[in-house]
């Protein structure tokens, strides 16, 4: 008998493995859907699998009476402009300021603190500041997803050009280097698989935020649905919202994997 | 031609003195190793020369001339790790000095230009052994190959100087009997001036001309911050008869590499006439 952490599953056992919780989880559901259905066949709570199709259907395909738009499909790009509005402008923010006080010993001296203070403002706190300033349209949902993500990924960004070692730094001025081409040269490329990583980190978080900002005032989004149809105890719109939302964060999570992989393949050879 | 000076040169940190009262002239093409116990100031010494740190008194000179108070492209350096870029391939680590110094904004040559540069970083590649590896990236390199890497690149801007901060102290012994002989003759064949820092005597007097020993002649036993350490020992380690003889039979072996390339292929053939210095 070998100890526990000696045995590995093979290949395919693993994959078998992987799906497992999840249709574990599907079937625990259903089991209690079928049990609630069959007491209460108008129940709300849990809704079945047919039910869940109907609506998803109809709410893709059917335009909807008072938008004039076809409602899945509408608060998919209106909450995807938001996120990605806002991670853009947060990834822009964070590489340039991330890099340019990371790197030049005045700016750090005099912005890291003031960075460090400001990260630790909880954004929702000041969302009625942004409501005030900036109206209740768009620009205050994007400001406060920046608000939000920009000063994390400055920081990490930050603490990336800080674990560049001297020596390459040294290096660089010894083969001639200026400032300008130590950053786009030796820092800006070294940083960026991190940026990449770094937005991955931020998008649960980007989400919480577009979806808290619906919620509270919008004319759509995948948000805002869901908060208004639990006022009918909608479960089969919010259910399917639900899943709709974490296979959109999930697409996005795979696809920055893998343009960081594409475009940084020397990240990845470390652990060879 | 290269001259090093160091004049009354004293490095402190607050009441800490670490090196006092540091004198050394250096004629040129020295192959000049600095050996000691280890904490002892060797490698402030060698930073202080590259200008990563500045001495709090005193000064250095080469050539006559102080030296820039921030490290330049007349000084080359092979630290012991972390010298090559991760980023880069092995050939594009090569490159990027040269492209640096000629296209300052985008820091990348295009076209015939890089046709050229890269020939002379493939030349200069073939030189340290590295050719069949252009396009691997450093993580791929065993150790010795990335200090290999790191030499042509540093050299490929011809420095006057160049500084070896224990570059083989992370190397395993076959690879570093190696390493010694390419850095002998490299050190012959491009003129310059090498400081080297290592804790390896047997290493020291095997490539040095000249060997300084760095320690503390005083020591304060109640304040043993008191007093910095200097150079106690300064050995000519190989004589001049003999560096002169080796320097002539470096000399006939190039001229007779070159008739021999004048004759049956073209001289860019070999790689040494790439690695030159005026």
């Amino acid at each position: 008998m070998r100890r526990m952490i000696n045995y590995a599953p093979r290949p395919g056992v693993r994959l078998i493995l992987a799906a497992l919780p999840f249709v574990l989880m599907i079937a625990a559901y259903m089991l209690a859907s079928n049990a609630r259905l069959a007491v209460e066949p108008a129940d709300k709570l849990m809704p079945s699998f047919a039910s869940f199709w109907a609506t998803i259907l109809r709410m893709a395909t059917t335009i909807d009476v008072a938008t004039k738009q076809y409602l899945l499909w509408w608060d998919t790009w209106l909450s995807l402009w938001r996120l990605f509005v806002g991670l853009g402008i947060s990834a822009l923010l964070g590489l340039v300021l991330g890099i340019v006080v990371g790197f030049i010993p005045y700016l750090r001296s005099t912005f890291e603190p003031f960075f460090a203070a400001f990260s630790l403002i909880p954004p929702l706190a000041v969302l009625p500041i942004l409501f005030i300033l900036f109206g209740l349209g768009e620009a205050s949902k994007i400001v406060l997803i920046v608000f939000g993500i920009a000063p994390f990924i400055i920081r990490d960004v930050m603490l990336r050009v800080a674990a560049i070692p001297t020596e390459q730094i040294v290096k660089a001025q010894t083969l001639g280097a200026s400032t300008w081409q130590m950053i786009t040269g030796v820092v800006l490329p070294q940083v960026m698989p991190r940026l990449i990583d770094s937005v991955r980190l931020s998008l649960g978080a980007a989400w919480l935020f577009v979806i808290a900002a619906e919620a509270i005032t919008a004319e759509g989004g995948l948000g805002y649905r869901i908060f208004l149809v639990r006022r009918y105890l909608a479960m089969d719109v919010i259910l399917p919202y639900v899943a709709w939302i974490t296979l959109l964060a999930f697409l996005m999570d795979y696809a920055l994997r893998r343009i960081g992989a594409a475009a940084y393949p020397w990240d990845k050879i470390k652990a060879a | 031609m290269t001259t090093i000076v160091f004049e009354n040169v004293w490095k402190e940190y607050d009441d800490r003195v670490v090196l006092e009262r540091v004198n050394l002239a250096l004629d040129d093409h020295e192959f000049l190793v600095i050996i000691g116990p280890s904490g002892v100031g060797k490698t402030t010494l060698l930073r202080m020369l590259l200008s990563q740190e500045l001495p709090t008194r005193g000064r250095i000179l080469i050539d006559g001339e102080p030296i820039a108070a921030e490290p330049t492209a007349d000084r080359g350096v092979v630290f012991q790790r972390y010298s090559v870029f991760p980023h880069k391939t092995v050939l594009g680590n090569v490159m990027m000095g040269p492209q640096w110094a000629g296209a300052p904004v985008l820091g990348r040559f295009f076209g015939a230009r890089r046709r050229a540069l890269e020939e002379r970083a493939m030349a200069l590649l073939t030189r340290v052994g590295l050719a069949e590896h252009a396009e691997k990236y450093p993580a791929q390199l065993s150790g010795g190959m990335q200090q290999r890497l790191a030499l042509a690149q540093a050299l490929i801007m011809k420095p006057k100087v160049l500084l070896l901060d224990e570059p083989f102290g992370a190397l395993d012994p076959g690879t570093r009997k190696s390493m010694h002989e390419l850095v002998g003759e490299l050190w012959e064949e491009n003129r310059m001036t090498i400081v080297m820092v290592t804790h390896d005597l047997p290493e020291a007097f095997l490539l040095g001309t000249r060997v300084i020993a760095v320690d503390k002649p005083r020591k304060d036993p109640q304040a043993p911050e008191r007093f910095g350490a200097t150079i106690v020992s300064d050995f000519e380690a190989k004589c001049r008869s003999v560096r002169e003889s080796r320097v002539f039979e470096a000399e006939r072996e190039k001229a007779r590499l070159a008739l021999i390339g004048g004759h049956s292929v073209p001289v860019d053939a070999s790689p040494v006439p790439a690695l030159m210095k005026d």
